[in-house]
């Protein structure tokens, strides 16, 4: 379907002061340590109470290349990206034309006074600054003075907004752990410029802030260090991993905290292990090995290392072998945009491998989510001895946001069935393969059970229920009939989805990190007039609330991030009765989400 | 070695077993297929050196070597994984119980074609682990085309004539820095079995280069992988005598000199009498060389090459536990405490 080019508007009337309700982006180099800075704005503002959301947009480049950094304040709590900015501060000369245009009309542009351009706007307010100087004149040693340099613009901000420095000082006393050193370093160079700024700027634009209650009773997180740190909560107890934007965070998230988690004293020895493995086919190899060994086994990776894991994923469905697998999705194919988030990723995970394969997906729509899943995946996994995947994206995986804080898993774990000598013991028979309850699910022994009757052959081949080599076709069908009717079970086990439902005759199906602009979109639509619910999918399979929230709505929008509308495929594969209710509503822009996007794309359909 | 006789005409080993207990399903391999000598030299080996089955797990990539395992020890895990790939599952494996010893069987073509990255890497890992490559120079099972290990200059009845350099797996595994690196000759049962025992009592990773003649494809007698090439042109490095650790080695059993013993990390013995060469396999400048020699010189150089008992192994590197498996542990160990959370949380902002 044809998408809308959407033109965002918001203009404040003249004179008028807005209050904690405008976007400001930082346009600096890769490399040069701006995120410090950009990451001290961000939890200043928030512990000041404001809601807000920051996404960084950085090119596939160590050092050099131009990178933004935008901040959202919300009194409302929308978390979402807007397209537009009122507040720019260009630091990059590589982009300053760029970013002068892009400053909202009535906006704000501060920059560094060694950038020497032409000004040539008149509807913005402009604020030059010496961003160098301050660093110059601290006590900075001169290797860190480029990147204490970039303190400058947080102490000019700081006066010009009014941010509370008390609230500047703590998240550098969090992003520095206490070492008082660089604290007072970087506090110097805030200082300097702010008193600067305070003697030598007049404010001219209406844009400030002002201390809320908005963010009691949340935190600020990544979605891959939760999901790293709900991992290690999930008793993880193999990881294996390679590189890759925008899935390293998962794997060094795990490799760096784990042991505070989990090394007790006076334990003997560790209870996991990791390895940075080859490459991705290594990777899940490793892991699949582990699953099938007993372990609580995990790979983190992105689309590329999903396609090389193909063929292992097809194995391990068969053989039924346990294993969690994170897809933190960015832009393909192969490296297509590697530091933009998408939703690309779906179909080919669903229908990984060859010969008849589906998977379980979980979809995590906020950073405590993220550790939700990092647990309870594990649970699923050995419950329904198969692999499941975590499908996250760059933004939420790699984004700050503001988020409920984490929850301690709050059922036991379930190591799903496996038996062990004493269980072998009491049973007179057991096939690996055997379908003994109904219910698809057959139970496993591991290597290391010293019962004589415990061991079974692993593989690819066909099998019969004794898990040994089978041509038969009986067989064949029997046992991919019985894996069919185990993903069915599945479905027992899934996150429900969250439904915000009011009778409504206009639905959205959305999930992952457009949460935020859809949640935002839904408020604009209903000022319009249109009132709509809301489901969003925690899950793949899908559990019986999906069709009911279709079947109880006239047009039901599938809003995603992709080309296709991939979750809309697999919904209408699903429920063929009701494709023509459903409507993609799809966008591929390597961006997150807007929700002005969302509500003239709905709007455009609704005319 | 004490054996009991229970039953007329079946001898048990230490363990209470019949080598009927280390056998496997009926091999479906050609007849005289070197893979089934081989698996023949498996059982005798774990038979003779009363491992518990259970205590072993078996692995192996795709082929018709990778097969074998099917019919070899029953009574033991295995994993017949994916063509090239069973390096990675086996060092997954590994974590599971890393008191078990491992098995794993692999093909030339699916060790040095589609699994040289995964054969390098393990090797860098020294997982401690018994590789073996059951080499004959082609693709067995998709009906033999040339595999990299197959020399410069052979001719097939079907694919011609191979023009390119072999990859010799042996110098491969040097090259990676294995701990434990053996050539042998399916045709020489003895030496096989004799090599698997030492293998299985190394704390690393052993690789056992094995020619392994593939009679229906490539087993001409001017092949470097057939059976009458090998019996014309094998020559033993040593005379080769494994004593294992709860066996004592007589005083002036074995004379100075002339021979060289090698204690593993598990307390048994290789006793090596050396013969023309002289190797000393504990030289890693001495294996290359000889790997050199037998390269120009055309001969099956068979026997210990390399040896390097004291490396840590995967295992020991990963620091587990040396009493409680990873895969014994349960919620307690594995879910921090509830007040955990609070440190969770207070690590964000
Ligand atoms: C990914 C993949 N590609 C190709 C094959 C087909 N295949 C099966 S076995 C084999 C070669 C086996 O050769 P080798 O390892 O030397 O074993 P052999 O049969 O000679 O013992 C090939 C190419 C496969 N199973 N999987
Ligand atoms: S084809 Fe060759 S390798 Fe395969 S079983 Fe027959 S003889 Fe052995
Ligand atoms: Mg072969």
């Amino acid at each position: 379907m044809a998408t809308p080019q959407v033109q965002e508007k918001q203009q404040p009337e003249t004179g008028k002061a807005v209050v904690n309700d405008f976007s400001m982006t930082v346009a600096t180099k890769n490399g040069s340590g701006s995120q410090t800075s950009n990451l001290t704005l961000l939890r200043a503002l928030f512990k000041m109470g404001i809601p807000v959301s920051g996404k960084n947009l950085f090119p596939s480049n160590i050092q050099g290349l131009p990178t933004w950094y935008t901040i959202r304040l919300s009194k409302k709590g929308y978390l979402a990206r807007r397209a537009e900015h009122e507040i720019v501060v260009a630091m990059n000369e590589d982009t300053f034309v760029e970013d002068l245009a892009s400053v909202a009309p009535g906006g704000a542009f501060y920059y560094g006074d060694h950038l020497k351009f032409e000004i040539n706007r008149t509807d913005i307010s402009v604020y030059s600054f010496p961003a160098k100087k301050f660093a110059k004149d601290s006590s900075a040693p001169a290797t860190l003075r480029d990147y204490v340099a970039n303190m400058a613009y947080v102490g000019v901000l700081a006066h010009m907004l009014e941010i509370d420095m008390a609230k500047i000082r703590e998240a550098l006393e969090y992003h520095f752990d206490g070492k008082e050193k660089p604290i007072a370093i970087n506090m110097g160079v805030i200082e300097a410029a702010y008193e600067w700024a305070k003697a030598n700027l007049s404010k001219s634009d209406p844009y400030r802030v002002e201390p809320m209650d908005e963010t009691k009773g949340f935190i600020m997180a990544d979605g891959n260090t939760a999901g790293a740190l709900g991992s290690i909560f999930g008793g993880l107890q193999f990881m294996a991993w390679y590189p890759i934007t925008p899935a390293s965070s998962v794997a060094e998230g795990v490799s760096h905290n784990i042991s505070k988690f989990r090394d007790k004293e006076g334990q003997d020895g560790k209870t996991y292990g990791i390895v940075q493995a080859e490459d991705e086919l290594a990777a899940i190899g490793m892991a699949v090995g582990a699953g099938w060994s007993g372990l609580r086994a995990m790979t983190s990776t992105s689309g590329p290392g999903i396609s090389l894991m193909t063929e292992f994923v097809g194995l391990a469905a068969y053989a039924e072998i346990p294993v969690v697998i994170w897809d933190v999705q960015r832009v393909g194919p192969s490296t297509g945009l590697p530091t933009r988030t998408s939703q690309g990723d779906i179909i080919s995970t669903y229908f990984l491998g060859h010969g008849d394969t589906k998977h379980i997906m979980l979809l995590p729509g906020s950073a405590s989510e993220c550790f939700e899943f990092g647990w309870k995946s594990f649970d699923i996994a050995e419950r329904m001895q198969t692999p499941v995947f975590v499908m996250s994206d760059l933004d939420l995986g790699m984004n700050t946001w503001m988020t409920k804080p984490f929850e301690y898993p709050n059922t036991p774990m379930d190591r799903g069935k496996i038996l062990w000598e004493e269980d072998l013991e009491k049973l007179s028979d057991w096939q690996r393969y055997k379908d003994v309850d109904g219910d698809g699910i057959p139970y496993r022994t591991a290597p290391g059970n010293k019962h004589p009757r415990s061991a079974w052959f692993a593989r690819g081949t066909g099998h019969n229920d004794n898990a040994k080599y089978s041509e038969r076709s009986e067989d064949w069908e029997k046992n991919m009939m019985r894996l069919k009717h185990k993903f069915e079970t599945a479905v027992n086990y899934m996150p429900k989805p969250e439904v915000i439902s009011s009778g409504n005759k206009v639905g959205i199906i959305s999930y992952g990190s457009t949460d935020a602009a859809i949640l935002e979109a839904r408020d604009y639509l209903a000022e319009g007039g249109l009132q709509t619910d809301y489901l969003r999918l925690r899950a793949v399979p899908f559990t019986s609330e999906v069709k009911d929230f279709i079947e109880k709505h006239d047009r039901v929008y599938v809003v995603e991030m992709n080309r296709d509308g991939q979750m809309n495929m697999i919904l209408r594969l699903e429920y063929p009765e009701h494709t023509t209710k459903l409507i993609s509503l799809a966008k591929h822009d390597g961006m997150p989400l807007t929700a002005n996007w969302v509500k003239e794309a709905v709007e455009l359909q609704e005319k | 070695m004490t054996e009991t006789a229970q039953m007329p005409n079946v001898q048990l080993n230490l363990v209470g077993l019949s080598k009927n207990d280390y056998r496997g399903a009926p091999t479906t391999l050609c007849a005289g297929c070197g893979h089934n000598s081989i698996s023949n030299q498996i059982i005798a080996a774990a038979y003779e050196l009363n491992v518990v089955p259970e205590e072993m797990i078996k692995l192996s990539g795709i082929g018709c070597s990778s097969k074998s395992p099917a019919y070899f020890l029953n009574r033991s895990f295995g994993f017949n994984s994916l063509h090239g790939r069973m390096p990675s599952v086996a060092t997954g494996a590994m974590f599971g119980d890393h008191r078990l010893r491992a098995l794993a069987v692999s093909g030339d073509g699916d060790t040095t074609n589609i699994g040289m990255g995964q054969f390098k890497h393990i090797m860098r890992r020294n997982v401690p682990m018994v590789y073996i490559v059951e080499n004959n120079g082609v693709y067995g099972l998709t009906k033999g085309q040339f595999s990299a290990t197959a020399e410069k200059g052979l001719r097939l009845k079907y694919q011609g004539l191979n023009p390119f350099t072999p990859v010799d797996v042996v110098e491969e595994a040097m090259a990676s820095g294995a701990t434990f690196v053996a050539r042998s000759f399916a045709g020489d049962a003895n030496q096989v079995k004799a090599l698997i025992k030492a293998a299985l009592s190394h704390n690393g990773l052993a690789i056992l280069d094995i020619i392994s003649p593939c009679v229906t494809f490539n087993n001409e007698d001017d092949s470097r992988h057939s059976y009458g090439w090998g019996r014309e042109h094998q020559e033993p490095l040593h005379d080769f005598t494994f004593v294992p650790r709860e066996q004592e080695i007589q005083v002036g059993e074995f004379p100075e000199g002339t021979t060289k013993t090698v204690t593993m990390h598990d307390g048994a013995t290789i006793v090596l009498k050396k013969l023309d060469r002289g190797h000393d396999p504990t030289s890693r400048s001495a294996a290359m060389k000889l790997i050199d020699d037998a390269r120009n010189e055309a001969v099956l150089l068979t026997g210990l090459i390399y040896v390097e008992p004291n490396q840590p192994s995967l295992t020991d590197v990963a620091e587990l536990s040396t009493n409680r498996p990873l895969n014994r542990l349960t919620e307690a160990d594995l879910r921090p405490d509830k007040s955990m959370i609070e440190t969770a949380n207070a690590m964000m902002f």
